[in-house]
This record gives structure tokens, C-alpha cells and sequence, in this order.
């Protein structure tokens, strides 16, 4: 049987900008392994090259160094398979939210009789009653959702989510964090969160890899050895959390 | 002197009280029939000054206006309301249907009644009317050969300046060389082609939709271009990153994205077109109504000139409405769009 997650594989990688002709270096000799089925976080300080390692991975940029594997093939460019979660929902604000979550399978020319799956795509992020609605007519958190559910449509193997919860009020952002703690349990693909919220890491990875500022190096790469469902407050999350900030060099507000 | 004021203002205060909304009587609507139906009588009542056709016929369609108003204001009451009702519309028109035959009455005053203004200069409302009952086939001729001048040519250069612009915002290689050549032809009045295109073209109608197309499809290009250039990056890496081919990712992004903005271009395209569209018909073809227009004018026939003003008013208006209403069905997405 075929697993329906896959594996990554990070091999000293590298990546640069240019910027108004100075070359900006933003990943500097990033090596580390992803199972398939783990949910890993990738926690680090904003702007310190988070998100462009899962641009990376995604296969929208080629590193300028080093390897990514997916499954053990190199990433040659970008795949249905691995699907990227931006922070803002970027949905088309022409299409309903039913035609945003069908734009894999449109774009693949695969819509033919597959109707049930854009469905049951939209009910397992709780929009089954919002398929005919615009994208102006959700809130922040539903938008979110809907770019959830067009991601989910097209069953990634690797879903990979650029702090998709940091422009949510905080208490959407909880719920929201259940319910992808929830999608992931029982879907069972392997995902790459970037998020700067240490709480959010530790309620939500198996792992996670605490990043430098830019160029950005893995300073520790720590296993959340906690049961689920997990509570904020459980003592060994707020010793972990101490731990990571002050890896941060913010001991202080631990 | 003193009784007359009091009564006066009796009858100001009975109006205001009407004026609020009863349930069915529509106060504002007895008002407008009451004053069409006056204007009916000055109209008729009082002498022309000089020697005027159609004087009675004014007076009647003055009248029939009055009572179609006077029998909606009866009738209003048992229509169905609601934000989007037909009654709703035509309650909402009320004010117009007042003033418009205020206006009447005052023109026909000025011009036709006390001979204020200088005829020929000015026409009375009834010689207006006059052009309409007597040579509307002419006028309808001229209206005909202007559609069918400048349609193809408008619909030729909304399609060019559409496929260019969208050429220009998603290829680096062809923005790079029509870029300039739009930068520096784009700008120019179509107009100024008019002499070149008088002997490029062996007709005057190829002439003509060659200088509406240019007209058109200039600003269509160009606010394509900027619409598909202002696409945001993030719109493409999700259908990219879903398998979406660089054909899909025009189609299905770009130009859905662009749609914005197409129409502000398909909407200043067409004042072009019909602003050229005049100036062909008055300087090389000879038909239309901006022909009729000139023609008009060189006979000092200055209420044929009025009228076919006012068609050519009625056309471009319904020109623009027909747009809108595209517009809005295509663009039912969008929050807050301006009605026509």
C-alpha cells in the first residue's frame, strides 16, 4: 500500500536573495529529515528565512545549494502532491468559495465526476453551507478555512503551511489550531508549519526546529514528547517553551 | 391680500402632510401629474408667439404624461414593494417626474410663448417634437449607419487592445517591444490619423473603424496591461503549486484578476469611439447622426440639431448602460460597484 504521506529530506541547504544588488543570504547549510506522516514545526524569528525554506520545498524556487528530497526524489519544481498554506488565504475573489476549492482539480483537468471530493473537502472544514459564498462575504478565519479545504482537494502528501493562523484574532486562531491538530490525525499527510508562536508549535509538532535569524541555521531540533490532546499549561510544554526562548535569546519572557 | 397668503400656506401645509408616505396614495406622484397636466395648459392655453407646427401635440403628450403618472399614482399602492420593486423605481423617480415639467414650462416660456431667446438659436420644445414626428426616419437612418459604423470598429478594438494588453503584462518579450511603440503612439488624439487614414483606406468606412478600433483599443491595452501587471504573485504560486499549466494560470488567473480593470479601459474605449465616431461622420463619411448633425447645422436647421443631440445622447447613454450592465454580471463579486 501506497502511504499517503510523504518523506523530506533536507540536504545542506543554502539559499540567497538579490536585493537592489547585494546578495542577501537567508538559509545557511540547512540539513534535516522529515518521516512521513510527522508534523514539524518550523520556529524561528520573523523575516529569518522560514518561509522561504518551505518555497523551497514546495518547488516554487530552486535552492541555490544543496538538495531537497521528497520521497527521496529531488524537487524539480512544484507538485499537487505538496501543497504550500499561505498566511493570508489567497483565495480568488472571483471564484465562490466551492470554485476556489476545485482550482487543483480545474487546473489539472481532473474536475470531471470528482464534484463529491470538493464536497466532502468543504465539510471536513466545516464550509458545506458557504460553497456558494464570495470570498468577501467570510471572515478571516472561514477564508482560511476555504484555503484549507482547496488545499485539501487535492490530498497532499506534504502540506506545508507558511503561518497560516498569524492574521487570525486569537481566539479563532485556537480553534482553528484544534481543528488542524484534528485534519492532520486523521488524514495523516506529513506537514511543515512555519509559525513564530512557540505555544502553537508546541501544541501542534511531534518536532520542533528552532531556527536563527537570518541567514538562518537549525539551533535545535526538539522532539515534543507530550500525549494529545495537548494543554497549554501541562508542565512539560512550559519547560520546553523556557527552553526555546531561551535558545531565542528572550529567557527573560520565559 | 392677507386671506390669499393664509390659504396659501394652508395648501403648502396639506402638500407636506401628503407628502409623507401613505400607504396607498403616492403624494409626490398627484403632484408631478398636476403639474404635467399644467404644463398641458400653458402649452395650449396660452398663444404661441409665432407661427409653431406641432403646438397641440406637444400639449397632448404633456397630457398623456400627466395621466399615465395620475393613474400610476392610483395604482402604485397594489403594486409589490420592495428594495428592487418596479414600484419602489418609480417612487424613487418621483422628484424628476416634478421637475422635469417645471422645466418644460419654463422653456416654453423663454422660447416658444414669450420669444425671449433668439430663434433659430434656440428652438421651442414643440419644434423639437416637430423634428422627431416628421423626420424620424432620417434620424432613425442616421442612428443605424453610426451603430453599424461603430460597432465593429469599437468591438475590433476592444478585442486588439485586450489580447495586446494582455500580451504585454504576461510576456517580458512583447512587453519589451510594444511597450514603446504604445508609449509613444498610444497618447495621440485617434483623431490626428484622420488625414492618413482618409487615403490609406480606399473607403471612408475603413477608414472610420480603423480610427474608432485605435481609439478603443488603446486605453483597453493599456488598463489590461495594468491589470494583469498588478496581479499579485501569491495568485499565481497557488495554482501553480496545484499543477496549473502557464495557459491555465493566463486564462484562470490573470485574466479574471485584470477583469477590474478591462472595464474601466472597455469604458473610456467607448467615450473614444464615439467621440472619433462623430468626427469621422462630420468630416468624411457621409452618413450618421454626426453627420445629420453637421447637416443639420449647415441648413441653420437648429432644432434638427437639438434633436439629433438628443439621440446621440440617448445612444451613447444606452451605449454605456449596455456596458455596466455587463459589467456588473461579470463582476457580481466585487464589493461596492458604482451603478449607472
Amino acid at each position: 500500500m501506497v502511504s499517503k504521506a510523504g518523506s523530506i529530506g533536507i540536504e545542506g541547504v543554502s539559499h540567497a536573495f538579490e536585493l537592489r544588488g547585494r546578495t542577501l543570504p537567508v538559509l545557511d547549510g540547512i540539513d534535516f529529515t522529515v518521516a512521513p506522516g510527522e508534523f514539524v514545526a518550523l520556529l524561528g524569528p520573523s523575516g529569518c528565512g522560514k518561509s522561504t525554506l518551505l518555497r523551497l520545498v514546495a518547488g516554487l524556487e530552486p535552492p541555490r545549494a544543496g538538495r531537497i528530497l521528497v520521497d527521496d526524489e529531488p524537487v524539480a519544481g512544484p507538485d499537487p502532491s505538496r501543497i504550500i498554506m499561505f498566511q493570508d488565504p489567497t483565495l480568488y475573489p472571483w471564484r465562490t468559495v466551492r470554485a476556489n476549492a476545485q482550482l487543483g482539480l480545474e487546473a489539472r483537468g481532473q474536475l470531471k465526476g470528482q464534484g463529491a471530493r470538493v464536497d466532502e473537502a468543504l465539510s471536513l472544514v466545516g464550509l458545506e453551507n458557504f460553497a456558494g459564498a464570495y470570498p468577501h462575504e467570510l471572515s478571516g478565519g472561514m477564508a482560511q478555512r476555504a484555503a484549507l479545504a482547496r488545499a485539501l482537494v487535492n490530498d497532499p502528501r506534504v502540506l506545508m503551511l507558511d503561518e497560516p493562523l498569524g492574521k487570525l484574532d486569537s481566539l479563532t486562531r485556537l480553534q482553528m489550531q484544534r481543528e488542524l491538530s484534528r485534519l492532520w490525525e486523521r488524514e495523516g499527510f506529513t506537514v511543515l508549519l512555519v509559525t513564530h508562536d512557540v505555544e502553537e508549535a508546541l501544541l501542534l509538532a511531534d518536532r520542533v526546529l528552532v531556527l536563527s535569524d537570518r541567514p538562518a541555521r537549525i539551533l535545535a531540533d526538539i522532539a515534543v514528547d507530550e500525549a494529545r490532546p495537548r494543554h497549554r499549561d501541562s508542565p512539560r510544554l512550559i519547560a520546553l517553551r523556557r527552553e526555546i526562548l531561551e535558545l531565542l535569546g528572550l529567557a527573560e519572557a520565559a | 391680500m392677507s386671506s390669499t397668503a393664509q390659504t396659501a400656506g394652508l395648501d403648502l401645509a396639506e402638500r407636506l402632510a401628503a407628502a409623507r408616505p401613505a400607504p396607498g396614495l403616492w403624494a409626490t406622484g398627484l403632484v408631478a401629474a398636476i403639474v404635467w397636466l399644467v404644463a398641458a395648459s400653458i402649452i395650449l392655453g396660452l398663444p404661441d408667439a409665432d407661427d409653431l407646427g406641432r403646438t397641440e401635440e406637444l400639449a397632448g403628450a404633456a397630457a398623456l404624461i400627466g395621466g399615465v403618472i395620475l393613474a400610476a399614482t392610483l395604482l402604485i399602492g397594489r403594486l409589490p414593494s420592495g428594495p428592487e420593486a418596479l414600484s419602489t423605481r418609480i417612487r424613487a423617480g418621483g422628484p424628476w417626474l416634478i421637475v422635469l415639467p417645471l422645466a418644460l414650462i419654463a422653456w416654453e416660456l423663454v422660447t416658444a410663448k414669450l420669444d425671449w431667446l433668439p430663434r433659430p438659436f434656440f428652438a421651442a420644445p414643440q419644434s423639437i417634437l416637430e423634428v422627431f414626428t416628421d423626420d424620424w426616419a432620417r434620424l432613425g437612418e442616421s442612428v443605424l449607419r453610426s451603430l453599424i459604423l461603430v460597432v465593429p470598429g469599437y468591438l475590433l478594438g476592444a478585442a486588439l487592445g485586450f489580447v495586446t494588453g494582455v500580451a504585454m503584462g504576461w510576456s517580458r518579450l512583447v512587453g519589451y517591444w510594444v511597450h514603446p511603440v504604445i508609449r509613444l503612439i498610444g497618447p495621440l488624439p485617434a483623431t490626428a490619423w484622420l488625414p492618413v487614414a482618409f487615403f490609406a483606406f480606399s473607403t471612408s468606412r475603413g477608414a472610420s473603424t480603423f480610427l474608432i478600433a485605435l481609439a478603443s483599443g488603446f486605453p483597453v491595452a493599456v488598463l489590461t496591461w495594468s491589470g494583469v501587471a498588478s496581479v499579485g504573485k501569491s495568485y499565481y504560486d497557488v495554482a501553480r503549486t496545484m499543477g496549473a499549466s502557464p495557459w491555465f494560470l493566463v486564462r484562470k488567473v490573470a485574466v479574471p484578476a485584470a477583469m477590474p480593470s478591462v472595464f474601466v479601459g472597455l469604458f473610456m474605449g467607448l467615450g473614444a469611439s464615439f467621440s472619433v465616431l462623430v468626427v469621422a461622420e462630420m468630416m468624411g463619411v457621409r452618413a450618421g447622426i454626426g453627420w445629420y448633425l453637421q447637416w443639420a447645422q449647415g441648413w441653420a436647421a437648429y432644432a434638427n440639431m437639438y434633436a439629433a443631440l438628443l439621440v446621440m445622447a440617448v445612444m451613447c447613454s444606452s451605449a454605456v448602460s449596455l456596458l455596466f450592465r455587463v459589467r456588473d454580471r461579470l463582476l457580481s463579486w466585487q464589493k461596492g460597484l458604482v451603478r449607472w
